[in-house]
């Protein structure tokens, strides 16, 4: 049984100019169980990460990142980003199950 | 230069003599009379986390607690809005003067209980066990509300021998290292224990984000921490000795800024 994949947060600015770079801030909250505790009775304890995050905005893939065990709960990912045009942010969060989160954001031009 | 210090002892005994004259207690003396918060003995990366409102993982558990403080649970139909209506108003200091003594029941509770208590006795609800997400969720909510103001518990009159019994629990040396709280955190602050650096001790930053366990954590739950690394057998969470010794902790961190939700190693 794959733990819930809490609630994001997600940090952009409301609007930007044309060609700034902006910081796209996330966290988001999880337990990434790495699979390699065990329990009191000495089985282990089922890997239970989120494996893989994606940005993408207006529909085109922007940033991507495979997660690994070794990441701590709660990971918070950030990244640059160098804004063009107005548009929307999809941000997916999938754990080892296929489960998935999703978040969305828009930006726009100052 | 001499005769002012002889002065000043001299009024100090007239006022400790005072105050046995009235049945008072003597006011117990600070050994750290200037105290430093757990943030002098963190790594900058880690208080870079903590000063971070949206890094600060404890903002989680902060949402969390946000969002239980209005929802309705028990047999009576209330939140804790019901009655404290918008907590960024009415939490304001709470966390700073708790724990504190609680009349009727003749006892000091923490906040943690004080929340159970609320959910026991006016909610119908069940009391959320120690430590556990949910509690130090909306524990870590009602904090936020006091970040910044000074601890300010007040241990005078019946709220003293539960001082007194904190203080005893702090200063007894336990365990097979034969230590007391004060062996680390009086005696040896600032100095490495292995890799760590020792703290004073001080408990403005709870509940805190600890780094090792990934998760927020409620005092006592360290308290139970410190007891098993000098090997003695840790009394319960939530229990009598704990909630005295968090009472007492309290007071040696008065004057310091409520810190929570901290973030430490």
């Amino acid at each position: 049984m794959a733990a819930p994949i809490g609630q994001p947060r997600v940090r952009i600015p409301a609007q930007a100019r044309a060609g700034e770079v902006i910081e796209v801030r996330t966290l988001i909250s999880h337990i990434m169980e790495t699979g390699q505790r065990r329990d009191q009775a000495g089985a282990v304890i089922p890997r239970d990460i989120i494996k893989r995050f994606e940005a993408k905005f207006d529909g085109q893939l922007v940033f991507a990142m495979d997660l690994a065990p070794a990441i701590s709960a709660n990971p918070y990912i950030a990244f640059p980003f160098k804004v063009e045009k107005a548009g929307t942010f999809e941000f997916t969060w999938t754990n080892d199950a296929g489960e998935q989160r999703k978040a969305t954001n828009e930006i726009k031009l100052a | 230069m001499g005769k002012v210090a002889g002065l000043t002892l001299g009024g100090a005994a007239l006022a400790a003599g005072l105050a046995l004259a009235q049945g008072g207690a003597p006011e117990p003396q600070r050994a750290i009379p200037d105290p430093q918060s757990g943030r002098h003995f963190a790594t900058p990366e880690t208080l870079a986390i903590q000063d971070d409102d949206f890094q600060n993982p404890a903002m989680l558990w902060a949402e969390e607690g946000e969002a239980a403080w209005s929802r309705v649970e028990g047999t009576a139909g209330q939140s804790c809005a019901s009655c404290h209506n918008d907590g960024t108003q009415t939490m304001r200091g709470v966390r700073a003067r708790m724990p504190a003594y609680h009349a009727r029941l003749n006892r000091v509770v923490t906040l943690e209980q004080q929340i159970n208590i609320c959910r026991t006795e006016r909610m119908g609800a069940p009391a959320l066990p120690v430590d556990s997400r949910p509690l130090n969720a909306i524990t870590t909510y009602v904090a936020l509300q006091s970040r910044g103001m000074p601890v300010n518990v007040d241990i005078s009159g019946p709220a003293r021998p539960f001082f007194d019994a904190g203080e005893r629990f702090y200063n007894t040396r336990r365990g097979q290292l034969d230590m007391r709280c004060g062996s680390c955190h009086e005696d040896n602050y600032g100095r490495s224990l292995r890799a760590d650096l020792l703290s004073q001790g001080m408990s403005n930053g709870f509940p805190t984000y600890r780094l090792k366990e990934q998760r927020v954590i409620s005092l006592q739950f360290r308290l139970q921490g410190c007891v098993n690394d000098v090997r003695g057998e840790a009394p319960p969470m939530g229990g009598e000795e704990f909630t005295n010794l968090e009472f007492y902790l309290a007071w040696r961190a008065q004057g310091l800024p409520v810190e929570s939700p901290s973030v430490r190693r």
